[in-house]
């Protein structure tokens, strides 16, 4: 306990008890404060840049050799209008795209499907067949920008479509980089676009996994997110100990098809949320980065560093804007922006500050990669790497923070592991329950927010644009579905379903058959129908 | 006093994921001592009224995130009469501009619950309409 008896006690979010002053003291390890101490806690636990345990960051030059990725998310409507969107986020100086797919696309449903009424190009683009892919990214070079899909339950389709269309193009799909979300697991947990039940939810990830290590080496298949279950209400040590354990669940599953550790560990990225306290967010990053690369060595005996590599695309945080007076949102956003840059990220994206109402405008879509532009160009945080190592503080908190996630970790294990506890549904019951305190905590004024239960204004202003949603969107994509569904080789596709089906229920990689059938301009949903006819449909545990 | 206890449905339609704010809601309802019912994410119109008839609920919860409220409440009430729900105690909640409260109210809902609303105003709101 704090020996400042003077002044208040601080506990941040995570649990650990926050002194108001750190001495060499802190870092001394088990000879406290003497050279010999500080030197090995040093070489045991911060190291240099580019080398294990990573603390500092996985390059040896970070942002002086190349800033971060901008990538920020967008995506709405028609393919026309998505891409007219990407276009305009890429002349402003966007590094790197992050496709929204609207929800009837991301549950496997076709844009004519009953249940998709009123849902088609609502919160993302919608896409039906590979007409789409084809339209949404014309004109945009693959090679210079690399294209992220927010894509899960029906991430194996879009994967195999986003591989077609490249291939179509005439890129070579062993040199294409790019990334898919397609972490199925955090979709029980939060964000709920599951469709198979756990087990074939697994399978089909593992399946893209393998033929990313076999036939497209250089893509990302699986993007492990912390972020979603941070904004369903974890807390930022459980985010990293839920994240690790989900992507050590992945791992497990691609090493019991035979694969060596080394032929794919370096392709998992993460994705993970910032919003809260500064230092705990970057002490996070960093006891993360080291945690993930002791885990990839020490369990799992990777000899290749890149597998020990923590890549992350670190931002966000819807979770900590406001609907109340918004335009303070983008304040928040630089703040995020900032501590994204201090910890390290391959990859930046914002929540523009009209997000919690509305798809952000143009010019709320700008800001946000204005930010980050500015960040880069002004305000020196490409200069020098990891500029808050060795603080004492950030160093303590850092040892502090890869603790705790350690400790999680472990109870996750103790309960049977992660999978279990998300199929009975353990993990998302633990994650609400705190939601459901943080709010209360909120709502009590026990957790200060500005704007919101402190600093109020008698009256809102509002000062929010509502993006247009457009009937004639979906009038156009259902247009488009159904001259595809006319112009189409029918027998061509029916047979290429059939391989779908077959290899579903043979036990074999389903990804070759998926692409044979996209090329065929077999549609989402029909594709998506095969796969639940074989596996099944998840059913929701409910448990409070 | 009623001996009693409300019962109340909270439903997801739509295909909206966003479930923070309904399992929020439960658990609240939960506490205060209420008989609540959790859908899950994802149900029709139709799953909805079946559930409400079938489980005999006092009020019907409904939570959207996706900026469809509007037609999805125009599907449900198209349902009520003929699953015999007209006079349950309706209430909807989740990311509802202002400007979308009056619409709501003329489809009949009896209590619209946006982003911010205190979790005791919904639990007094109920105990005072039911």
């Amino acid at each position: 306990m704090s020996k400042t008896p003077d002044v208040k006690p601080v506990v941040n979010e995570s649990g650990i008890e926050i002194k108001p002053v750190y001495t060499p003291e802190d870092l001394g390890g088990p000879s406290q404060g003497d050279q010999h101490g500080a030197a090995q806690h040093h070489d045991e636990q911060v190291g240099e840049p580019g080398a294990f345990p990573f603390t500092r960051g996985i390059h040896s030059l970070m942002y002086r050799k190349r800033p971060f990725t901008m990538r920020q998310y967008a995506g709405f409507g028609t393919p026309e209008e998505t891409n007219k969107r990407f276009q305009y986020l890429i002349e402003n100086g966007q590094t790197g795209l992050n496709v929204a797919f609207d929800l009837p696309t991301q549950i496997g449903l076709d844009s004519d499907a009953g249940l998709a009424s009123g849902e088609v190009g609502r919160v993302g683009m919608a896409v039906d067949t590979l007409e789409d892919f084809e339209i949404a990214f014309a004109g945009i070079d693959l090679e210079k920008i690399t294209v992220s899909l927010t894509i899960n339950g029906a991430a194996a389709v879009l994967i195999a479509m986003y591989f077609a269309m490249a291939e179509k193009r005439g890129y070579d799909i062993t040199r294409l980089r790019g990334t898919a979300q397609n972490d199925i697991l955090k979709e029980f947990v939060g964000r709920g676009t599951w469709i198979y039940p756990v087990d074939a939810s697994m399978r089909l990830v593992g399946d893209t996994i393998e033929y990313c290590a076999e036939s497209a080496p250089l893509y990302s298949p699986v993007s492990v997110c912390g972020y979603h279950i941070r904004e369903s209400g974890a807390n930022p040590v459980q985010e990293m100990a839920y994240a690790f354990c989900i992507a050590k669940a992945y791992v497990d599953l691609v090493l019991e098809r035979g694969l060596d550790i080394d032929s794919f560990a370096s392709r998992l990225s993460f994705n993970f949320d910032i919003y809260g306290n500064l230092f705990e967010q970057v002490t996070k990053f960093r006891a993360g980065r080291r945690l993930w690369a002791r885990i990839i060595k020490e369990e799992y005996g990777a000899k290749n560093p890149k597998s020990m590599w923590l890549r992350m695309i670190a931002g966000g945080g819807g979770g900590g804007l406001t609907i109340e007076q918004p335009e303070n949102n983008i304040v928040r956003s630089a703040y995020y922006a900032l501590i994204s840059a201090l910890s390290g990220t391959q990859t930046m994206a914002l929540c523009s500050y009209d997000e919690a109402f509305t798809i952000p405008t143009e010019k709320a879509a700008r800001i946000s990669l204005r930010t980050m532009q500015i960040l880069v160009e002004e305000m020196g945080l490409c200069d020098t790497v990891d500029p808050l190592g060795g603080s004492y503080y950030v160093e303590t908190l850092t040892d502090q923070m890869e603790e705790k996630i350690r400790e999680v970790m472990a109870e996750v294990d103790s309960q049977g592991g992660i999978v279990k506890a998300i199929a009975e549904g353990h993990i998302q019951n633990a994650v609400s329950k705190q939601a459901c305190q943080n709010l209360v905590d909120l709502q009590s004024g026990k957790i200060r927010k500005v704007g919101v239960n402190c600093y109020r204004l008698e009256e809102e202003e509002p000062s929010i644009e509502f993006h247009p949603f457009k009937e004639e969107d979906c009038r156009t994509q259902l247009a488009r579905l159904e001259r595809v569904r006319g112009e189409r080789d029918k027998a061509a596709v029916t047979a290429a379903l059939h391989a779908v089906s077959d290899h579903a229920r043979e036990g074999r990689n389903v990804m070759p058959a998926i692409i044979a059938a996209v090329k065929a301009y077999a549609t989402v949903g029909e594709i998506t129908e095969c796969l639940v006819e074989v596996f099944g449909k998840f059913a929701e545990p409910v448990r409070f | 006093m009623n001996d009693k206890k409300i019962k109340i449905l909270i439903a997801k339609p739509g295909l909206d994921g966003h479930d923070v704010g309904a399992k929020i809601v439960v658990r609240t309802l939960l506490e205060a001592g209420f008989e609540v019912l959790y859908t899950g994410l994802r149900k029709s119109a139709e799953e909805i009224a079946t559930t409400a008839r079938d489980e005999q609920v006092d009020v019907i919860g409904l939570s959207v995130l996706s900026g469809s409220h509007l037609p999805l409440c125009r599907q449900l009430k198209a349902l009520l009469p003929e699953y015999g729900l007209e006079d349950k105690l309706w209430v909807v909640g989740g990311n509802i501009p202002h400007e979308d409260i009056d619409a709501l109210q003329e489809l009949g809902i009896d209590g619209v619950f946006p982003f911010g609303t205190p979790l005791e105003s919904i639990v007094e709101f109920i105990r005072k309409h039911v």
